[in-house]
């Protein structure tokens, strides 16, 4: 922990409530209990194992959409499992079954277990149940709202935007509640659960005028139940920005190209720092040595004043973790710190293997998936400077507010991201919109380029998705407003 | 692995769920049901600098189920496979159509549409493989790529290989099972150090075993594209043509499919909306799909609503020709399934391709792009920008590497500005191209 990482000010559930109720929910209807589980462990234990896992899962997920004024569907989906991995080393060997029984622990043990064969058999150590800091409440999403509201919520959305201007022709909205439930046993005597809500609500529109279509779109949500995103007012404010973003890009002009100051918003921009430095600073690629980061902790890699972490431990965000999904306590890890390059985000697997301490990024789209390191919550702090200082500070240039997400290549560390929402910087003052923007630079050097830092520290609303070899996890992105003294800008206006 | 896989047993399996699933829609009173249901094994081992790094055994079930209730749906799936959870799901689904509002467009595909012939379509070729062997083959793989010089690390070799039976019935009296396998080796490879490493891959992919490319052949390959980019330079921002290569060349076939596709056009979330008979490619370029190609990689009998699958020709002589429709976006446009829910299978391009090497010649100043990067498509609006990476061309010959550039344009414009296809063609995936050569982008580096 550091001294940027806030504590928590909630009530909320033990760890050994938590462990009851996954114990009850996942191991209870397949007839087994915590005891059981040294039996499941031993099977993937055998010959020069060195360390086991049991990783336990139900997950449900219901999702309702509105198209044209209607709630056409509403689906439901049921999925629980157990995974198991076994590790020699490097090597790992993993199977799933999405049914918890006895039996299909012993047989996903012995399957994991045959990645070696010879070796000295260990024994896994006695379970001690880890304790951590709930970040969240611990009931589905849902609770007891039923569908009517769930409707409801859908068609005040859509008559919020329709009613907002006469240029939005189509409106659709979709609302997720996901909860899924976890418990974790391994060999080095982990044992601990959490249950994790979220909720996720997403406006699009499309505005014809004159002939002209665009679109615009909008969603928040987070760890948090569906009561408390009504008592936020939170479908209305997505409804009227998902307008208001769609009325902006029917003025927008052809973006210009080439290298220029870029000032960044607070907020949803942060994306520019997980593409940017995020992955790059996740143990795995700096173990292998494919990172542009690999090797360089303790030197210079972003200009000075800025400071990233990645905090899982934030009240209710979309990438908040109790618990890890290898049971290690969620974190609030200083990764640059006043631009020197200060720690990387661990795994189990890459924190032994590294010799480096466990950070609580051991994380996993679901039982059927082996863990990675991923981000969580990933923020620069906030500095001095104003916004309108920023943008009065550039000749000519882009303000951008938007993005639509971005992608990095972490080897040779170029990242892109598209801008949804931008403007025009003229003479100190912003200027018309712009459409097609994409951003593109090397991590590094972006990070190096970082002139003035604002004082509006602000976190996204919940909406981000990140993927990974395949596997996607919800996270949350933040920072303050920046200004980015040269990057390369590509619209189709040189 | 040794608890094998019985795709006939699992395929009676599936058929015994999806009956059960939906006679209990019909006892619960449903207007319609439809059900989905697969059951799939798959091994996938990796290897890195020599050693074996993960190996995994994968065995995914699921069922889906969609109740109709007069004009409303509901949907709901599970992973587990008892008559009990069914029997839920079942409920749970037509729970939901409780509550959604009437769409007089919701509703199974036409009766008369349902396929009724089945012939074989070649997709079934299990690989009898041993874990230690894939193991070896995937060892052959890299080490072919780690053996070419200038290769200074890997992120390692992967082989999958995959078996799967999926059945689809509905409350017509449809009820059919395809299977098929899927195998696949590819290798990332990196070269250089510190600052100015480099890295790329190549992957080889079949439903057959004996239809793979030699997997020393993919680690030289992988090999040779990664040293390619080493030293890249920067591009000054400036219109030149531009070569997308083949992967690249197939995304923008994607994109054009997207934006033709049912769902986005009465979304009115397309810039090919009421495009039909428009002219928007050459006249020297049409676009079909082969959905019952043998061994094809998305070979099926049926579409996703139990649909027979036919020839479908999207783009004839430059001209749009036809939409991708499924039931339900035909009817939303009020016009006739196309049998494309789920897609466009086997996807070709019918012009006449010219040879890579005369293209290349022929191009004074311009950009290869052999890889993009970023969400940069808005396909309400058709406007694209993209980060890219690639090679210079100047006096007809690749000069060097280049990268941290964006290539620019609208979709519409840059299919209207397309030059030429190159005979390339990268036929491992669903969609089949050559290199695509279009004029007038706007380059920004």
């Amino acid at each position: 922990m550091t001294a940027h990482c806030a504590s928590s000010p909630l009530v909320l559930p033990t760890s050994e409530e938590l462990l009851r109720y996954g114990s009850e929910l996942l191991l209870t209807p397949g007839e087994l209990d915590l005891d059981s589980l040294d039996a499941g462990l031993a099977a993937a234990m055998g010959p020069g194992i060195d360390f086991a896992e049991l990783y336990f899962q139900y997950g449900s997920r219901e999702s309702w959409s509105l198209e044209d004024g209607v709630v056409k569907s509403g689906g439901f989906s049921l999925d629980s499992g157990v995974g198991v991995r076994s590790m020699a080393g490097e090597k790992t060997g993993f199977a799933y079954a999405s049914h918890i029984t006895p039996e299909a622990l012993r047989e996903t043990g012995r399957i994991a277990s045959r990645i070696v064969r010879s070796g000295q058999s260990k024994v896994a150590r006695p379970a001690e149940p880890r304790t951590a800091q709930a970040r969240y409440g611990t009931a589905a999403p849902g609770g007891d709202s039923g569908a009517d509201i769930k409707v409801a919520l859908l068609q005040q959305a859509d008559r919020i935007a329709r009613s907002a201007d006469p240029a939005i022709v189509k409106v659709s909205a979709s609302l997720g509640l996901v909860h899924d439930v976890v418990l974790v046993r391994a060999s080095d005597g982990t044992l601990a659960a959490d249950s994790r809500p979220m909720i996720r609500f997403n406006v699009s529109v499309i505005a014809l005028r004159n002939g002209r279509r665009e679109s615009g779109s909008s969603g928040g949500g987070g760890r948090f139940s569906l009561a408390e995103l009504e008592q936020r007012q939170m479908v209305e404010a997505i409804a009227r920005e998902a307008v208001r973003v769609a009325l902006v890009n029917l003025d927008a002009v052809a973006a210009p190209a080439g290298d220029m100051p870029v000032v960044l918003g607070a907020g949803w921009p942060g994306v520019l720092l997980h593409e940017a430095v995020g992955h790059g600073l996740e143990g795995d690629f700096n173990r292998k040595g494919s990172s542009a980061f690999a090797g360089r902790l303790g030197e210079k890699v972003a200009a000075e004043g800025v400071t990233v972490v990645d905090d899982a431990t934030l009240d209710e965000k979309r990438g908040s973790l109790s618990i890890d999904d290898e049971g290690t306590p969620g974190q609030c890890t200083t990764l640059i710190e006043n631009g020197r390059l200060t720690g990387y985000m661990q795994d189990k697997l890459n924190a032994r293997l590294m010799g480096h301490a466990l950070t609580g990024n051991g994380r996993r789209e679901s039982y059927a998936h082996l863990p990675m390191p991923r981000m969580t919550n990933t923020y620069m702090l906030g500095g001095q400077h104003q916004r309108d200082e920023m943008i009065a500070s550039v000749r000519k240039g882009l303000f951008a507010v938007g993005f639509s997400g971005g992608q990095v290549d972490i080897t040779s560390g170029k990242f892109v991201f598209a801008a949804s929402e931008a403007y025009l910087i003229e003479n100190g003052k912003l200027g018309a919109p712009v459409k097609g923007a994409t951003i593109i630079g090397s991590g590094p050097e972006a990070m190096g380029r970082i002139s003035m830092i604002g004082d509006d520290l602000e976190l996204d609303n919940g909406v981000g998705i990140c993927g990974k070899q395949g596997q996607s996890v919800p996270v949350g992105v933040g920072q303050p407003s920046l200004k980015l003294d040269n990057i390369t800008v590509g619209g189709t206006q040189s | 692995m040794d608890k094998a896989f019985d795709a006939h047993r699992e395929q009676q399996r599936l058929e015994a769920q999806t009956a059960y699933a939906l006679e209990q829609a019909r006892q619960l009173g449903a207007t319609a049901c439809e059900v989905g249901a697969s059951a799939q094994q798959g091994m996938h081992v990796s290897v890195r600098l020599g050693d074996v790094e993960t190996m995994e055994l994968a065995t995914d079930q699921g069922i889906g189920v969609t109740v109709y209730v007069g004009k409303r749906k509901g949907s709901a799936s599970t992973s587990n496979g008892s008559e009990a959870a069914i029997k839920e799901t079942v409920a749970k689904a037509y729970d939901i159509a409780r509550y959604t509002g009437e769409d007089d467009k919701a509703g199974l595909a036409p009766v008369e549409l349902m396929a009724s012939d089945f012939p074989d379509l070649d997709l079934y070729h299990p690989w009898a493989l041993e874990p230690d062997q894939a193991i070896e083959i995937a060892r052959r793989c890299e080490a072919a790529g780690t053996a070419v010089e200038g290769i200074t690390n890997s992120e390692g070799a992967l082989l999958s290989s995959g078996t799967g039976v999926s059945v689809y019935g509905n409350s017509h009296g449809f009820l059919h099972a395809e299977k098929g396998t899927s195998h696949s080796v590819a290798c990332r490879l990196i070269a250089g150090s510190g600052d100015a490493m480099q890295r790329d891959a190549d992957y080889t992919a079949a439903r057959s075993p004996d239809d793979l490319y030699s997997v020393e052949e993919v680690g030289r390959r992988a090999a040779a594209n990664t040293l390619a980019r080493l030293a890249p330079r920067n591009v000054t921002t400036g219109r030149y043509p531009i070569i997308f290569a083949p992967r690249m060349a197939i995304g923008l076939v994607g994109n054009l499919l997207g934006a033709i596709a049912g769902g986005a056009l009465y979304r009115e979330a397309s810039f090919l909306c009421d495009t039909l008979g428009e002219k928007l490619l050459p006249e020297w370029l049409s676009l079909y799909e082969s959905p019952r190609e043998r061994r094809g990689l998305r070979s099926a009998n049926f579409d996703a609503d139990g649909v027979a699958t036919r020839n479908n020709r999207f783009i004839e002589q430059g001209v749009l020709a036809q939409y991708l429709l499924s039931s339900y976006s035909a009817r939303r446009l009020g016009l006739a399934t196309t049998a494309n829910a789920g897609g466009a299978r086997n996807v070709r391009i019918d012009a006449p391709l010219s040879r890579y090497q005369e293209m290349i010649a022929g191009i004074e100043r311009g950009v290869i792009v052999t890889e993009m990067m970023g969400q940069g498509v808005n396909a309400v609006t058709g406007d694209y920008s993209r980060g890219a990476s690639g090679f210079w061309v100047e006096q007809g010959e690749i000069q060097y590497p280049i990268e941290g550039f964006t290539v620019a344009g609208n979709l519409r414009e840059m299919f209207a500005q397309l030059k030429a296809v190159g005979d390339d063609v990268d036929r491992r995936g669903n969609i089949h191209s050559g290199s695509w050569w279009v004029d007038g982008m706007t380059v920004a580096g």
